[in-house]
């Protein structure tokens, strides 16, 4: 049962085709002129861009999902950078159920954090409001800021910051000397990838948007009327957008560990 | 150690608490608590009744939605974990490790992209006469109908989970001691032996989570069932939408969630408790 590395070559560009075939699709035909996707393909264009970007609902959705991306990403870096710290400083009771309180909301399925979100929005009267999704999407997103943050502190020397101390520096001035700086690529990294998660997550923000739609709530909805080229072309400018920040995530990450 | 002011530590631990207590427990508390809760004309009144939970499980429809969104959801996580295994143990062994960084990289990318607009695209690939169907057809067969069937729903799920599950599957392929795998053929165990009595076991931990991501993530799923599909029959998370967009029946969808939480927690502490078991 040795098999040969052609073998192992061949399945792993299958499985990266079958991964990355639906975002290549998407792409080629925003820029297919036929309005049915049907091969072989018709001729380049750039009509669905241009129909699709003249509607004001369009350009009223993405300013919706860029603050929404933004402020939840500044919510969840920060309280992900802050659980990621006392998780490496300090030692108490009840830790475990600390940490697990941290990182279990991906856990829960998107539909059912919705349900409650929206019955729990209704009651503070904040539902059908930006501010009930960036509410929504940072405890969605701030486990994955925690995990960055945490393995960043984890190649930290913990006797860093207490020499800090020693020198005389308080807890604060070592924090924003020391600590701070040597995580700053992964509270980047953190805040890039968090932006990608709320600028992609649309089950919760349809549960509690109401009338103000981001990108992909926009998109689910177009989607339940008929085909439409229109969302290739803006699903192809989100895949780039969310993909810009992921990639920029990763590079920081990856360039300062491997240092 | 001694120096540090008592206030120090609490900046840093309490925010996580507070906000959670806030927006995550407390819409769950709620949530559980709305199932018990009274619908009267069209408005829901704080209540302690069984109703919901009456009128929901004792439903065929309930109950077909449930069986069908646990085999799915199985029949996904195995797929997905047997697709998955060649090309992760082909990352693990057969490739550098530069080369295995960059895997790692591309498959992350695709989990922090819009799944949505690619259950979209694999609506296009698959159509009746989309780009699959035209290879098919040079083969001299087809047109097949691959959308709104559980196919088209399977598609969509291995497209959400297949990343999660290549990734975690390498790093624990990755891990295991390259002088026991070795050791064994060193011992004249067969390449298939190695593989059943050495490998497996030892990535034990990584195989089993990686199923377990894929059960929970395809059994809450909603798109792909929706829009690959065909919404027919319907799964739970479908349920739970119709119920709360169209029926305004928040407490019903209440009940179906619940329902749902139970089976994750069942499932993945049953799985857990399986991978860290010790081996007798």
């Amino acid at each position: 049962m040795r098999l040969p590395i052609l073998f192992f070559r061949l399945y792993l560009l299958a499985l990266f085709c079958f991964v990355f075939a639906p975002i290549v699709t998407s792409t080629v035909f925003s820029f297919n002129s036929d309005r049915f996707p049907t091969m072989p393909l018709g001729h380049f264009t750039t009509q669905w861009y241009q129909t699709a970007f003249a509607r004001p609902e369009v350009w009223e959705a993405f300013r919706n999902s860029m603050t929404v991306a933004l402020s939840a990403a500044t919510l969840s870096t920060a309280l992900g950078f802050a659980t990621a710290y006392t998780d490496f400083r300090f030692g108490f009771r009840f830790k475990p159920a600390y940490l697990a309180l941290a990182l279990l909301p991906p856990t829960i399925p998107l539909v059912i954090m919705g349900l409650a979100m929206l019955a729990w929005l209704g009651q503070l009267g904040l539902s059908g409001t930006i501010t009930g999704i960036v509410i929504a999407h940072t405890v969605m997103a701030a486990p994955f800021a925690m995990a960055i943050c945490r393995l960043r502190l984890q190649q930290m020397d913990a006797s860093l910051e207490a020499a800090a101390w020693n020198l005389g520096a308080s807890p604060w001035r070592a924090m924003r000397v020391v600590v701070v700086p040597f995580c700053l690529p992964a509270i980047i990294s953190a805040f890039c990838l968090t932006a990608a998660v709320s600028f992609d997550e649309f089950i919760v923000a349809w549960f509690v948007s109401g009338l103000n739609r981001t990108v992909p709530v926009m998109i689910l909805e177009i989607l339940q009327g008929n085909v439409d080229p229109q969302i290739n072309a803006i699903g192809t400018v989100v895949f780039i957008t969310s993909i810009t920040l992921v990639v920029a995530a990763q590079l920081l990450l990856l360039g300062r560990t491997a240092r | 150690m001694a120096r540090i002011p008592s206030i120090y530590p609490h900046v840093w631990r309490v925010p996580l608490l507070i906000w959670q207590g806030l927006f995550f427990v407390g819409p769950l508390i709620l949530m559980v608590a709305m199932s018990f809760w009274l619908v009267r004309n069209y408005r829901m009144e704080p209540d302690f009744v069984l109703a919901n939970w009456e009128r929901m499980l004792t439903r065929d429809y309930f109950w077909s939605a449930y069986q069908v969104t646990f085999l799915r959801a199985s029949l996904a996580a195995a797929l997905a974990s047997l697709f998955a295994f060649p090309a992760s143990y082909a990352l693990a062994f057969k490739v550098s490790a530069t080369a295995r960084r960059w895997a790692i990289f591309f498959l992350i990318v695709p989990f922090f992209t819009s799944y949505l607009v690619r259950v979209y695209a694999w609506q296009v690939l698959l159509a009746e006469s989309g780009p699959v169907n035209a290879v098919i057809g040079f083969a001299g067969m087809g047109p097949f109908t691959m959308l709104n069937s559980g196919f088209g729903a399977m598609v969509g799920y291995l497209t959400l989970v297949m990343p999660l599950v290549v990734i975690l599957q390498t790093f624990s392929l990755a891990a295991i001691d390259r002088n026991l795998i070795e050791a064994a053929w060193n011992l004249g165990a067969s390449p298939r032996r190695t593989l059943v009595r050495v490998i497996v076991p030892a990535a034990r931990v990584g195989l089993i989570l990686g199923a377990v991501f894929a059960f929970i993530l395809s059994f809450g799923d909603f798109v792909s069932p929706f829009y690959l599909g065909g919404s027919k029959p319907p799964t739970l998370s479908i349920l739970i939408i119709d119920t709360t967009k169209s029926g305004q029946q928040w407490p019903r969808a209440a009940v179906v969630a619940v329902m749902m939480i139970l089976t994750l927690f069942t499932v993945a502490f049953a799985a857990v408790g399986a991978a860290y078991r010790r081996k007798a």
